[in-house]
């Protein structure tokens, strides 16, 4: 449970996030997005692809800048990059000419740490993430899964408040998705960071997170939903899956979610012609 | 195939074409000698001459002003290709200004060049560095330029979110993925710096193997054409392996050699 003492963590206030795009047509990918993350809280944001899920991450990055409404961090309107956040994202964002452990370390590097201390922590990190063997592997030698690892242990290692996630597994298959959620739910239990997490697979937000928001389709994607996930901690994911709770929520959620989907379409294909 | 069948083929497409080669030059068939001694040598000629050059060690002052202008290209083109490349890459407006200028300069056959460079720099060692940092720079600077602008955008987001500043980016980010496309042209670079270093002496000069070439091409000395082309195939050859060495030191990092522009 979220610290009511604590400020809240992300705020998006009626958000809304524009593209130009070719001449002076201008793409809404977002529209009026209002939500919000409180301190140790594991949101996740779940809605078909292409609805903007990664452009709301974006906006909380600071990578992107809202076209109207407002962002806090920790009640601080956000300007340039979000300082407090790691970023993981979906493609592969290693340094592909630094080993496993330089890549770690290089968060601790750039703000001029030791080198040697630096290197332990990272060595540290890596084992946390099971890969304490693989430190001196470069990118290209270690299985999609296992880049994923490197990846967590690159973003926590800087100990940021706020964790965003842009479907981190999607590329894995089953298994490997499987096995880093539950290493996700094993660092994060240790050390409750705000998380954003974006991903379009339902039962994997309801496993993980403590709040489930649904998103339409784009364009103008917005916010129609928000389910509070109630199911025990420390949860197992391929355990959490068997009860009947996560069932009975995944139905409710789900019979949302279709129905936007579809509507969704229908908006893309019209909205298409009219241009 | 294994190592040692491939060896044994291999070789023995060198001994079939130069028995080949003597036969015809040697022996008459149907009263003709296919490969008139004048024109063509043959194979025993061409060895004892590159004996005679190695054991009297003429061939040693040779290759080593070659092997210096070859080095001395290589290094002052790169530098250059890397600075510049980098530059521009960085500099989207000046790349703009000068593109048609590169692209003109890029253009021009270099061998055109080498009476400029003769008069400018002299029969020395210099016009011919000159001529091969023509033919390097530009490899490297459009590597260099490719790959700063190629750097992908996920990992440059991933370095500001990690708390990059923009010179951090530079030496972290832009900067090793600019060297990586340099060592990956490394092969064509290298090469073209020999070129360079040959052609020039060719056209013009006092030393060297392209000089040693020029020479008994000017008294019609078959053989010995041969043999500088032998020899300079070889010094080609060794320069490759050492550069493959140079490569896989530095390049462990990458999952297979990418494309290099030459």
């Amino acid at each position: 449970m979220a610290d009511t003492a604590q400020p809240t963590a992300v705020a998006l206030d009626e958000a809304t996030v524009a593209f130009r795009v070719a001449g002076d047509r201008v793409y809404t990918a977002v529209e009026r997005a209002s939500l919000s993350v409180a301190h140790g809280e594991f949101v996740a944001i779940v809605g078909p692809t292409g609805c903007g899920k990664s452009t709301l991450l974006n906006v909380a990055a600071g990578l992107l800048k809202p076209a109207a409404g407002s962002i806090k961090i920790f009640d601080q309107p956000l300007s340039g990059l979000n300082r407090d956040a790691g970023y993981l994202f979906q493609a592969d964002a290693l340094f592909p000419w630094k080993t496993a452990i330089d890549n770690v370390a290089i968060g601790l590097d750039i703000k001029g740490a030791p080198r040697g201390q630096a290197l332990q922590r990272a060595q540290g990190w890596l084992t946390s993430v099971g890969l304490g063997a693989f430190a001196n592997r470069y990118p290209h030698m270690l299985s999609g899964g296992q880049r994923k690892r490197v990846g967590l242990a690159q973003v926590l290692i800087r100990d940021p408040k706020i964790l965003l996630m842009d479907e981190p597994f999607g590329p894995l298959d089953a298994q490997t998705r499987q096995i880093m959620g539950n290493l996700l739910l094993e660092l994060w239990n240790a050390d409750r960071k705000a998380v954003l997490f974006v991903t379009h697979d339902l039962e994997e937000a309801i496993a993980l997170a403590d709040r489930v928001v649904i998103m339409s389709a784009g364009p103008s994607a917005r916010i129609i939903g928000d389910w509070r996930v109630t199911l025990p901690r420390p949860r197992d994911i391929s355990e959490v899956r068997m009860e009947k709770q996560f069932h009975e929520l995944h139905r409710e959620i789900w019979s949302v979610l279709k129905d936007e989907v579809m509507k969704g379409y229908a908006q893309s294909t019209l909205s298409a012609e009219v241009g | 195939m294994s190592r040692l069948t491939l060896l044994f083929w291999q070789l023995m497409v060198a001994v079939v074409a130069l028995s080949l080669w003597q036969f015809l030059a040697t022996v008459p068939v149907f009263d003709r000698i296919l490969l008139p001694p004048f024109f063509f040598s043959n194979p025993v000629d061409v060895g004892s001459q590159i004996v005679k050059w190695f054991s009297s060690g003429v061939i040693w002052k040779h290759l080593m002003i070659t092997l210096w202008e070859s080095v001395l290209a290589f290094v002052i083109g790169s530098v250059g290709g890397v600075l510049v490349g980098f530059w521009f890459a960085r500099q989207p407006r000046v790349a703009a200004v000068f593109d048609p200028y590169v692209k003109m300069v890029n253009a021009l056959p270099r061998v055109v060049l080498a009476p400029i460079f003769t008069l400018w720099l002299g029969l020395g060692i210099w016009s011919k560095v000159a001529l091969g940092v023509t033919l390097v720079f530009f490899i490297v600077f459009f590597n260099v330029y490719q790959g700063v602008k190629e750097v992908s955008q996920t990992v440059l987001d991933n370095g500001r979110m990690l708390g990059m500043s923009e010179r951090q980016l530079t030496r972290h980010v832009y900067w090793p993925s600019a060297l990586s496309w340099m060592f990956s042209s490394l092969h064509t670079s290298v090469g073209f710096a020999v070129v360079g270093a040959v052609v020039g002496e060719y056209l013009g000069s006092a030393a060297g193997l392209g000089y040693l070439i020029q020479q008994a091409e000017g008294v019609f000395d078959v053989a010995a054409v041969f043999a500088g082309m032998f020899v300079l195939s070889a010094f080609v050859i060794l320069i490759d392996m050492g550069v493959t060495l140079v490569e896989r030191r530095l390049l462990v990092w990458r999952p297979v050699a990418a494309e290099s522009r030459g």
